[in-house]
């Protein structure tokens, strides 16, 4: 019985860490600056500039997913079946850039971007035209990959690893073609790993403000860039708050479909 | 097809570095701009060790990471021994609770924090940071140690009491070394998530206090200065170095492939 006292700090850690703030923004989202209860923070998603913000969120969220995708599904294959070595040193790679602070690497695309950068040099000298993407929502769904690959990557080589290579010999020994095996097999078997990646990569592209303000010039908003304005310089907290909370609908519904995707939590790294 | 998939490696693998190579390159350059290579330098580097700002910035960072990942291991390793006695309902329940800053967006997690703490009348400075980290460090410590737990069971040491060992003897004697493992990766992961956290320190740091982060946000309107680079740089070396002396000479295989996945996780 003494023993369940022990996990008491925690209780109060979780209320006051996770329960009061989450009660506190729904507080601010609900009320106006005179305290008044209201709607008006929230249905703000509807002003063009919010909607707008809101939507282009949600469609590079949504590229920058999909591409995460289809860059890992090979990759952990090609993995899964390498002589690379241990499974410690392929998460070694992949865990490594995480360690050069994440400002900085973002910030480094905009110098292999820029016009008289690094990339459109090796593209002059190979006579090939230059490619202007910096400053364009392009330039954001890149920087979205490449900070968040990792986590897409990981969970589904995880899985992969996981399934038993007698299985995939049975379907080969009664016939079935690789394209089968794929699409019977291993996809359906790795989507723990897949819901796991896909929340991972989708969850921080919808909500970022830090790579859209570095990779796209100041100029593009996205909702999060929104959200970040509110709470810093205009300093209007309850639209903020009303803004996230609509935000935040998206996020649980992306949670929500994980967890239904991956029930046992076997898409899970730890 | 072997060469397609070693050519499909090697440009993921430029993918992943070479803006870190870009990085390492220009913390060299003689100029200050990012975008022009005037000569070989080392000045970034002597500066680092003289600018004030960059000292109190990496006092701040490495001060907090270590007090937060400390504390949040401590609460969270005795959290999972009150867990794993709970019934399983209970249990399913508060690692639901363990989880929301796990998986919420880091903007909703500081800006939440923010107004609480401006809310119950904190100033917000050092001390907020530090609560903020602890927030977000405690699930990762959870995760780590409570596998390890549920692993080993209950039987050894309640046999640990049957033999006459006091509940705390038998704590320290028999349940921790069982669970150490978990309790060094999740202290790691908790460290490693809080140096490199920007967006709740962004919302909860009030104006005097900069970590590397911020100092680095601060900046990125008016340019960088590659003092911060060469920061980077050498943070980023002596990790390496640490990694793989600690992967691949001390043969603790086990252990430390664990912590790269835990690691992962972030």
């Amino acid at each position: 019985m003494y023993k369940k006292i022990l996990a008491a700090p925690f209780y109060f850690w979780i209320v006051c860490g996770t329960v009061i703030p989450l009660v506190m923004i729904m507080y601010y989202g609900f009320t106006d600056r005179t305290g008044r209860l209201t709607m008006n923070n929230v249905l703000a998603i509807f002003q063009p500039v919010h909607a707008q913000a809101l939507g282009l969120a949600l469609l590079l969220a949504f590229i920058s997913t999909l591409i995460c995708f289809l860059l890992a599904f090979p990759l952990a294959m090609i993995l899964k079946g390498s002589s690379w070595g241990r499974k410690g040193f392929i998460v070694f790679i992949f865990v490594l850039p995480m360690w050069m602070n994440f400002l900085l690497r973002t910030m480094a695309w905009q110098v292999i971007l820029e016009k008289g950068g690094i990339f459109n040099t090796m593209l002059q000298t190979m006579h090939l035209p230059s490619l202007n993407i910096i400053n364009t929502p392009a330039a954001i769904v890149l920087g979205m990959v490449y900070d968040f690959l990792p986590f897409m990557v990981l969970p589904i080589y995880n899985t992969l690893m996981k399934i038993e290579p007698s299985v995939i010999e049975a379907a080969y020994d009664l016939g079935a073609t690789k394209g089968k095996v794929l699409k019977d097999i291993l996809l359906p078997l790795s989507v723990p790993g897949i819901a796991s990646g896909i929340t991972m990569v989708f969850v921080p592209s919808l909500t970022t403000f830090v790579i859209s303000n570095i990779l796209g010039g100041g100029k593009i908003y996205l909702i999060g860039n929104i959200i970040e304005q509110e709470f810093t310089t205009s300093a209007n907290w309850n639209l903020g708050s009303g803004l996230s909370l609509v935000m935040m609908v998206f996020i649980v519904i992306s949670m929500g479909a994980m967890s239904r995707l991956d029930k046992s939590g076997e898409g899970n790294f730890i | 097809m072997k060469t397609v998939k070693s050519i499909y490696m090697i440009i993921i693998m430029l993918f992943l570095y070479l803006p870190i190579i870009t990085l390492m390159v220009f913390s060299f350059n003689e100029s200050k701009s990012m975008f022009k290579w005037t000569g070989l330098s080392l000045k970034w580097y002597k500066e680092m060790f003289t600018d004030d700002q960059m000292l109190s910035a990496i006092w701040n960072t490495f001060s907090i990471a270590t007090s937060a990942s400390v504390i949040a291991t401590i609460i969270g390793t005795l959290a999972c021994v009150g867990i794993v006695s709970m019934s399983r309902r209970g249990q399913t329940i508060v690692m639901g609770f363990n989880n929301i800053p796990l998986l919420n967006a880091d903007i909703v997690t500081g800006i939440s924090l923010m107004l609480s703490f401006i809310a119950f009348g904190f100033y917000l400075n050092w001390g907020t940071v530090l609560m903020a980290h602890i927030t977000f460090c405690i699930p990762y410590v959870i995760l780590s140690v409570m596998p390890k737990l549920k692993q080993m069971g209950a039987s050894n040491y309640e046999a640990a009491l049957d033999l006459g060992a006091s509940p705390f003897y038998a704590f320290r004697k028999v349940v921790i070394p069982d669970i150490k493992s978990g309790i060094i990766s999740g202290f790691l992961l908790a460290f490693t998530m809080s140096v490199d956290d920007f967006v709740v320190t962004h919302f909860t740091r009030g104006a005097g206090i900069n970590t590397i982060s911020t100092l680095i946000y601060s900046q990125v309107k008016v340019g960088i200065r590659p003092t911060l680079f060469a920061l980077s740089t050498v943070i980023f070396v002596v990790v390496l170095i640490v990694l793989t002396i600690t992967n691949f000479a001390a043969g603790r295989e086990d252990e430390e492939e664990e912590f790269f996945y835990e690691v992962a996780q972030g």
